[in-house]
This record gives structure tokens, C-alpha cells and sequence, in this order.
């Protein structure tokens, strides 16, 4: 028995023994032959386990869920009966915590008591019984709290009982069904048997918490509307509570369900329309050329993807980065020659930012449709006061002095238009390679 | 370095990869061997006595950052070189600032590949464009915070532009002729820079790494 192993962690999901047996994954029972493995020595100590505490229907420590699951009862019956011991002298509490003790830790992946699946009307009556003799028992031997609150508490018990346990699975489905549809009131989703179930449930409810009253001279001379008011509050938690608890907690599972898979399939689709998209084109390609721009197109997708803020949920719109990064892929993918981006700093685009970007992409095209070289850096840096863009690469170069005259938009699509802004741009070239700077002062906000 | 071959280890969970790296290789160095994994990759380190790590930044197990978290407590002698391909600027930080000496591109050129093994093997730095423009931004603005040592958490002039000369496609010779001095001084700069970024508590590391991760 466990008994030293820390109690945190319970929640694990990796520990929950209907999620994974074992952290390995792998069910002891597979292991025959290993007759060395520890798993198989647990196997053998958990004959003479009495229950597991369940890690998935639990409200302490799931003591009341791996009885329920062992005995075959619903888990609210044993949660009542629980409570209803208490009254003896605070008897139930004791219980629980030496159920506490003598269950097994739910973390034992393995570990995996005997449980009867099916419930039955006839194992409810048995703890019913069971529990009445103990509390007749208990209040032979003096551990009482008094009768009046006992027998209260008693027939509240019971009537929760009747209205709240799912005895079989198709009152399961309708949980299901109905955290599915919400909002509903629980009048609407019980009919026939179990209005009839929900009826006399009320009444013993009522008639616990009437006895309590009842039982009670001091409450009687209070007769005041509030203590009417906050008798009508408790009948009602007793009689809905349960209910309550159950929809709140399938709800949120639920919700965690809905949320991952509108997850996954944006992932899905996401994948389908880019990297699926790009493999196909790849097969089709046939220059090593072309595979390289479409996988390094790709790649420059899949990375702003994955790493670059969230600008639609942000609002923030299209950034100079972002600008920069889109044009450079373009004219990657036009001319067929990497283009290495570099963006330090960020600002938002306007009339200036977009003519600064226009002008690198001038010059990335110009790099890239003249220069021959393998490659184009392009390095941008933005700064509260201004911006700045370097497109350098290591091709042939040219003299700017002796451009002719057809090359003519180098110096108009670059140099003007970002003067035209309140810019600057110069380019420097050597047979060695060139490098264009455009800078630009940033609109003050 | 016509000495004896530099030994490599191979640490990234492409096989693809690995086998390209092998092929792309010359005989200056003996790939002394690879792992896919960051439990593996740790055994076979400490068994192979590599002189240089190739480490992927992103690994399932862990990461880069694990492997060498683990491996240069015992064996400070052991260089790495981070690589990666889908690069999430706080994860290359992570990985300098746990202890590699450099960050290439998986698509740089295998030449240049070998360049950086050689140089992170002599104890120099080693910084891709990328990486430059990564640390340029984590130590942009002035230190605001009051800390320990301002030394570590300011880039000097110098070293700023030596790393925008990098950030713009030059290679260590060209700036150091941009800027007349030597390429030692230029990679004294570097080395200047990574210790900075390895040790500096600056506010603005963490806070940017922060910043970024809202994705």
C-alpha cells in the first residue's frame, strides 16, 4: 500500500488510470514474462488492494468515487452517506480519512482494484442498510449528535439520493446531452419516471429539512421571512446542488474539448493550405532552383506563422516588419535568389514606412534582377526617431554615375521616392558587390 | 589547420539533416557521432569527446539548451554551435545564453557551415546575420534598471556596429576592412558581445523574451 507516497500531483492526466495505465503506456499484463519488471511485482501487491481513489470523480480525494467504482454504486449515494455519518458524532469524517488512508493512490497507474461496472438498485439498498445500522449502532454506543439533526439530514440524504444519482446510463447520455444545450432548466430534460423521481426526491428533502424545523422550538419563535427564505435556499441546494456541480464540471470539460479541437482543425488547415500546398508544388517542380525559392518561400510562411505576434488579434495591422518580410518573399520567389531578412525594431506602417519599403523592394528587385549574386541581405532597423533599410549583395555592381539610360528607375523608383517622403538614399557599388541604404525619418505620433 | 581533423558531434532530429552535414564535410574534420534526442545526445558526447557540437535548437526532449545545460558542467572544453531552421529569436537567445558559442541558419552555405565549425573550434564567436539582429534588438535602448555590473548590459558604439555590419551581410573580413581594423579586433568585438549576452542580468533580456513569446 502506498502509503508514504505524497498526496499532490492527483491531477496529473498522465496519472488518471482511465487515461494511461502506466506512465509508459504500456499494460502490465502485456509483461508476462518479464517476471523481473516492478510493474509486474505491483501487479501481484494490488491483489489486496481494497480500492482505488478515483482521480477523475472527485471532490476531496476521490475516497467516495473508488468506492462507488468498487462497490458499484452511484458516487453521490456513497457522498451521502458520507455526510449522513457525520452526523454521528462527525463519524464520516473519520471514515474518510481512513478510506483515505487504506485506498490507493490513483498516481499507481496500475494499480487497479475490482470494480463493478454495472450499478444496481440492490447494491444502493445494501449501503443504505449498511449505513442505517452503523448510525443505529453509533448512537447505541453515544457518538450522537441528537436525533432531530440526524434523522433530518437523514431523510435529506435520501431524497438527494432518489433525485440525484444517474442509475443508469442513459441518464448519463442525458447529462451529456444536455451540457451539450445549455441553458435549459432541469424540469425540461427529466419527464415520466423520473418527474415522478424528481417529486418524491423534493418531498423527502422537504421533509428533512421540515423535521429539522420542526424538531426545533428556538427556529420556531424566530418565524421570520429571512429564516423562511434561507430554509427555502437550503432545501433548494439540496435538491439542486448536485446538479449544479455536474453540469458546471461537464461544462468546462466540454468547453476544454471544443477549445482543442477548433485548434486543431485551424492547424489543419493552416498545414493544408501552405505546407501541403508547397510539398505538391515541389514534386511538380523541376529546376533545383525552383525547389529551393518554393521550400525557402515556405519556410518564410511557416516561420511568421508560428512566431511573429498574432497582428490580426492584436490589431496592430501591418508593421514595417512585416511589410519588409512579405516584399523580400516576393521577390525572392520573382528572382529566385535568397533573400536574407534582418528586422531589429518595429513600428507600425504609414504613408513614409510604406514608401521606405517600396524603395527596398526596388532595390531587392534591382539586386536581384542585375547583380548575379547568389544572394541578397537585406537589414532594416527602426528606431523611435527613424528607420532605416540596407539591401546589399555581392554581385557585379555597377557605376551609379554611368547607369544607362534605360536603368533610369533605380534612381527615380529609390532615390526620389523616398526623398519625395523627406528621405535619403545612397548606393554605393564596386565591382565587389552593392549596398543601397534608404533611411527615413518616422511621422511623429 | 592542418592539424589533426576537429571531431564533430551531430545533435538535431532530422536524419535528413544529419546525413546532409556528414556529406557536406571535408577531411578537415571526423564526425565522431549523432544523436536525435537530447538523452542520447548527452551519452554520446560524453562518451565521443567531441571538439565541437552541431546542436539544433529545437529538439523534442528538451531543446539544445538541455544538452548543453548537461554536458558543459563536466566538459567545459566542449564547444557548441547552435543551428536551427525555424528560428523563435528567445530560443536562440536561450541556447547562447546557456553556453553555445554561435547561431547559424540551416540554409547557410556549407562552406561557411565549415568557416563557423572552425571558428567556434578556436574559440571565437560566431554570428549569423540573424543572430546579430536578434541581439541588436534585445540590447536596444539604453539599460534602465540599475544592475549589478552596467558593463554587461550595454553594448559599446563599437561593438553595436560591428554587429550591424554582421545584421547586413558582411562577413568578418569585410568589416573589419569597413571599419580598418583587424579581424582579430572584429572577433574580439564578437566574443565581447556574446560574453555580454551569456552573462548580463539586463532587465530588457528577460523582458524581451517575454515580450516576444505572446505569439
Amino acid at each position: 500500500m502506498p502509503l508514504g507516497h505524497g498526496r499532490d500531483h492527483r491531477g496529473s492526466p498522465w496519472k488518471n488510470p482511465e487515461i494511461a495505465l502506466h506512465p509508459s503506456g504500456f499494460r502490465p499484463i502485456a509483461a508476462p514474462g518479464r517476471l523481473c519488471d516492478h510493474r509486474h511485482v505491483e501487479v501481484t501487491r494490488n491483489k489486496r488492494t481494497l480500492f482505488v481513489r478515483s482521480s477523475t470523480d472527485r471532490v476531496i480525494a476521490g475516497v467516495a468515487g473508488g468506492i462507488a467504482a468498487r462497490i458499484g454504486v452511484d458516487p453521490t449515494v456513497v457522498r451521502l452517506a458520507f455526510v449522513v455519518l457525520c452526523f454521528a458524532a462527525g463519524f464520516g469524517v473519520v471514515l474518510y480519512l481512513f478510506g483515505w488512508l487504506v485506498g490507493s493512490d490513483p498516481r499507481d497507474g496500475d494499480a487497479e482494484a475490482a470494480s463493478v461496472r454495472d450499478t444496481s438498485l440492490r447494491q444502493v439498498v445494501c449501503l443504505a442498510m449498511v449505513v442505517t445500522g452503523a448510525m443505529l449502532l453509533l448512537r447505541d454506543a453515544g457518538l450522537w449528535f441528537g436525533d432531530a439533526p440526524a434523522i433530518s439530514a437523514g431523510l435529506a440524504a435520501f431524497g438527494s439520493a432518489i433525485l440525484w444519482t444517474r442509475a443508469d446510463d442513459s441518464g448519463r447520455a442525458r447529462f451529456a446531452r444536455l451540457t451539450s444545450r445549455l441553458p435549459r432548466t432541469p424540469t425540461e430534460v427529466v419527464s415520466g419516471r423520473s418527474k415522478l423521481r424528481l417529486a418524491l426526491g423534493a418531498l423527502l428533502v422537504l421533509a428533512g429539512v421540515a423535521t429539522l424545523v420542526g424538531t426545533h422550538t428556538s427556529f420556531k419563535s424566530l418565524g421570520s421571512v429571512a429564516f423562511a427564505v434561507a430554509v427555502t435556499v437550503i432545501g433548494l441546494g439540496l435538491a439542486l446542488g448536485p446538479w449544479i456541480y455536474q453540469l458546471f464540471r461537464q461544462l468546462g470539460v466540454e468547453r476544454r474539448e471544443r477549445i482543442r479541437s477548433e485548434e486543431r482543425a485551424e492547424v489543419a488547415a493552416h498545414l493544408h493550405d501552405s505546407v501541403l500546398q508547397t510539398l505538391a508544388m515541389i514534386q511538380r517542380a523541376s529546376t533545383t532552383d525552383e525547389m529551393t525559392s518554393l521550400a525557402r518561400g515556405q519556410e518564410r510562411e511557416l516561420r511568421s506563422w508560428l512566431y511573429s505576434p498574432a497582428r490580426d488579434a492584436s490589431g496592430i495591422g501591418e508593421t514595417v516588419r512585416s511589410a519588409l518580410e512579405e516584399t523580400a518573399a516576393q521577390m525572392e520567389q520573382l528572382h529566385r535568389v535568397p533573400v536574407e531578412t534582418v528586422v531589429v525594431g518595429d513600428a507600425p506602417m504609414d504613408d513614409r514606412m510604406r514608401a521606405l519599403v517600396d524603395a527596398a523592394g526596388e532595390a531587392i528587385q534591382n539586386a536581384g534582377k542585375h547583380s548575379g549574386a547568389r544572394a541578397i541581405a537585406v537589414y532594416a532597423e527602426v528606431t523611435p526617431g527613424s528607420a532605416g533599410v540596407f539591401v546589399r549583395d555581392e554581385g557585379a555592381g555597377f557605376d551609379p554615375a554611368n547607369v544607362p539610360a534605360e536603368r533610369r528607375g533605380i534612381a527615380e523608383s529609390i532615390v526620389a521616392r523616398v526623398e519625395r517622403n523627406g528621405g535619403s538614399a545612397s548606393i554605393e557599388s564596386s565591382p565587389a558587390g552593392t549596398e543601397v541604404h534608404v533611411s527615413m525619418p518616422r511621422r511623429p505620433s | 589547420m592542418s592539424d589533426p581533423a576537429i571531431k564533430v558531434f551531430l545533435v538535431d532530429d532530422h536524419r535528413l539533416f544529419r546525413s546532409g552535414v556528414r556529406s557536406e564535410l571535408d577531411d578537415r574534420f571526423e564526425i565522431v557521432g549523432e544523436a536525435g534526442d537530447v538523452a542520447s545526445a548527452v551519452a554520446g558526447i560524453k562518451e565521443s569527446q567531441p571538439d565541437v557540437v552541431l546542436l539544433d535548437v529545437h529538439m523534442p526532449g528538451g531543446g539544445g539548451r538541455e544538452v548543453i545545460r548537461d554536458v558543459s558542467t563536466s566538459h567545459p572544453a566542449i564547444r557548441f554551435l547552435a543551428l536551427s531552421v525555424s528560428d523563435a529569436a528567445e530560443d536562440v537567445i536561450a541556447v547562447i545564453r546557456a553556453g553555445a558559442r554561435g547561431y547559424v541558419t540551416k540554409s547557410i552555405a556549407p562552406a561557411e557551415m565549415a568557416n563557423a565549425i572552425v571558428r567556434v573550434h578556436e574559440g571565437d564567436a560566431v554570428f549569423s546575420p540573424r543572430l546579430a539582429g536578434f541581439v541588436l534588438d534585445a540590447f536596444a535602448g539604453n539599460a534602465t534598471e540599475v544592475s549589478d555590473d552596467p558593463e554587461l548590459d550595454q553594448l559599446t558604439a563599437r561593438e553595436r556596429e560591428v554587429l550591424r555590419y554582421i545584421a547586413r551581410g558582411y562577413a568578418y573580413k569585410q568589416v573589419a576592412k569597413q571599419l580598418s581594423i583587424s579581424v582579430k579586433t572584429v572577433e574580439t568585438h564578437v566574443s565581447a558581445v556574446l560574453r555580454k549576452l551569456q552573462l548580463s542580468s539586463r532587465h530588457e533580456l528577460t523582458r524581451w523574451a517575454t515580450d516576444r513569446r505572446l505569439v
